[in-house]
């Protein structure tokens, strides 16, 4: 499913009307908006690239004497963000091949053998999915700080440990992702799986080599879509973490904001830093993140 | 594979079926009949291992959060847990002060979500599906602050909304003393400010969304009504607008659940101050804070769970019955 316009050089329509006059007049209106809509963002780049000294001497609405990437570099050095960036790939990279792992099983179960309980299965997933994560956040808490697992992680504890983190996300995506891949399994044809199940192929190997394959082009669209979803969370890792050295660094960009981005330029350095990775798996992998993003909704 | 009967028991499912005599008929439950006992193990596993951990970390916590909104736990022993049966939700219905205030702002935060960035997510998903240059251009810059968290997207808003330093309040002049508009603080202010900056992020999302909806609208529909003389809106109005009725109620959907989810760009922004609580910051800062009351929390966390599920369980319900019957 292409959801993005057609290609630049797409053949026009039959016969294409010259030049508009509402032609015009819309490619106004639609660079006007989405120039209004980067404002905040340039913003914020244009701050960042101000010393601090000048914008508070001229006032941040002025005309810049110097722009430089000082206060990058010193966000960037001053609060050992690549420490927390590293936090953040411990994190998710675990929690995304988990999720897609685990609910790719669930999928091909559901979609491959109808056990009777496929829909209410499905049903419990996606459900679980749309609820808000302050729901379960309560007894979830509480219940990472009476887990004890000690030698397991450096807390001893689900609390406050990148496991705990990954786990709850992995429980917690794996809904969305178990319901956009039982839709794709399904219209994989029956017969390779029955064939294969004839000669005798065990259920696992119909799952890994013949399935899974299949499912490529909805495993990458969910694999963008889960990264930058676990990468810009910043709720279970406030609540679930308590070392600020352990947090990912969508949320210990909030401590770093009051400890090291002493000034606006620097907050908005520090800020635009963390943003940095998704611009740049959005800008790769744009195809993917929005045909996933349509692929669960455009189904309902 | 149409025919599913989800009403038996789950527990029939492990259970290997009575072997029937082969061969009559083509038995329409799937692959089921082919497999041996090892396939029925792993199938078992597959399917119950990832079912297990969304059930124990997801809905046993929901499940936990409701008995507990009836009790009162200091959080280290389970014997000192003790039935209160309807107290913490009349202390939180009755006394305090910002529960009112918080469910409002949650509905403001819906209505505002619906009225004003879907309808021009909408707008803007139908100019840019009409074959036109640069769409893509266009489609990505509106597109961006979807991809970006939250919590950068309040860390930049507040950039824009700082009395002495942002960018609103030195272009009007009212960043001198005494001339001061707290975007950020003012009670009268800050959720409307905080409200520009989530209806700046879901308009993207809505626009998206309605670009997928409109790539399966038929496009012999549009030239029949061009041809019956209709003119764009008309087309739009009677033809094309019925036709994304799958997209509205995913939309409306999506909508009502960002609005109760809502919570990192607020909580960035101003941490939930006066005039921004919301149901979500309640909860959270009910853990976070000093005083921690579970019992309390989880009341707080069931009246986010029963508007939740008013929401989900028809959604659900009327899209896998779409579902079989497709």
């Amino acid at each position: 499913m292409s959801t993005l316009s057609t290609p630049a050089g797409a053949p026009p329509a039959r016969r294409r009307t010259p030049v508009r006059p509402a032609r015009v007049l819309l490619h106004v209106f639609l660079a006007g908006t989405a120039l209004a809509w980067l404002a905040p963002l340039l913003w914020a780049v244009y701050s960042a690239l101000r010393p601090y000294g000048e914008t508070s001497a001229k006032g941040y609405v002025s005309w810049p004497d110097t722009l430089n990437l000082d206060n990058f570099t010193n966000a960037f050095e001053q609060s050992d963000m690549l420490h927390y960036f590293g936090n953040t790939l411990l994190i998710a990279v675990p929690a995304v091949l988990l999720t897609l792992f685990l609910s790719s099983m669930v999928a091909f179960y559901v979609s491959r053998f109808d056990f009777r309980l496929n829909l209410a299965l499905l049903l419990v997933f996606t459900a679980g999915n749309l609820l808000p994560q302050q729901v379960i956040i309560t007894p979830l808490y509480r219940m990472y700080l009476l887990t004890d697992l000690p030698g397991i992680t450096a807390s001893g504890k689900l609390y406050d440990s990148a496991l705990g983190l990954v786990l709850i996300h992995v429980a917690f995506q794996s809904g969305f992702c178990a319901f956009v891949l039982s839709n794709y399994m399904r219209s994989l044809p029956h017969e390779l799986t029955e064939a294969a199940l004839v000669d005798g192929a065990s259920a696992w190997r119909l799952y890994w080599q013949i399935t899974l394959p299949l499912c490529k082009p909805a495993m990458a669209a969910l694999a963008t879509l889960l990264s930058i979803w676990i990468y810009n969370d910043f709720f279970w890792a406030l609540v679930l973490i308590s070392t600020g050295d352990n947090m990912p660094i969508t949320s210990a960009l909030n401590n770093l904001s009051g400890q090291y981005f002493t000034d606006p330029n620097l907050v908005a350095a520090g800020a635009l830093l963390t943003a940095i990775p998704t611009l740049v798996v959005y800008f790769l992998l744009q195809r993917q993140f929005v045909s996933g993003l349509t692929l669960g909704s455009a189904k309902g | 594979m149409a025919t599913d009967t989800p009403t038996k028991s789950p527990e029939a499912a492990a259970v290997p079926p009575p072997r029937r005599a082969s061969g009559t008929g083509r038995d329409r439950r799937g692959h089921q009949r082919l497999l041996t006992r090892r396939d029925r193990i792993t199938l078992g596993l597959m399917a119950g291992v990832p079912t297990l951990l969304h059930v124990a970390l997801v809905w046993v916590t929901a499940l936990a959060s409701v008995l507990l909104a009836f009790t009162t736990w200091d959080g280290i022993g389970f014997d000192s847990i003790k039935w209160v049966g309807l107290r913490n939700f009349t202390q939180l219905f009755q006394d305090n002060p910002q529960f009112w205030p918080a469910v409002e702002h949650n509905v403001i935060w819906f209505v505002v979500l619906i009225l004003v960035p879907t309808p021009l997510g909408l707008f803007l998903a139908v100019q840019l599906d009409k074959r036109i240059r640069f769409s893509r251009v266009y489609q990505t810059a509106f597109f961006l602050p979807v991809v970006i968290s939250m919590a950068c997207i309040g860390f930049v808003w507040q950039l824009v909304y700082n009395p002495d330093t942002g960018l609103i309040n030195s272009i009007i002049g009212a960043n001198e003393p005494g001339h001061y508009i707290d975007w950020i603080g003012d009670p009268d202010l800050n959720l409307w400010a905080v409200l520009v900056a989530a209806s700046w992020r879901h308009t993207g999302y809505m626009m998206i969304l309605y670009l997928a909806g409109l790539k399966s609208v038929d496009p012999s529909l549009r030239e029949a009504s061009a041809l019956d003389g209709a003119d764009e809106w008309q087309t739009f109005r009677s033809v094309i607008f019925p036709t994304l009725r799958p997209t509205n109620t995913v939309v409306l959907v999506v909508t009502i659940i960002e609005a109760l989810r809502a919570f990192d760009l607020v909580f960035v922004f101003n941490k939930g101050a006066q005039g921004t609580e919301l149901l979500s910051i309640l909860v959270t800062n009910n853990i976070i804070g000093e005083s921690s009351r579970i019992g309390y929390g989880s009341a707080i966390a069931v009246v986010l769970l029963v508007i939740s599920l008013i929401v989900i369980i028809p959604y659900l319900i009327a899209t896998f019955r779409k579902e079989r019957r497709a």
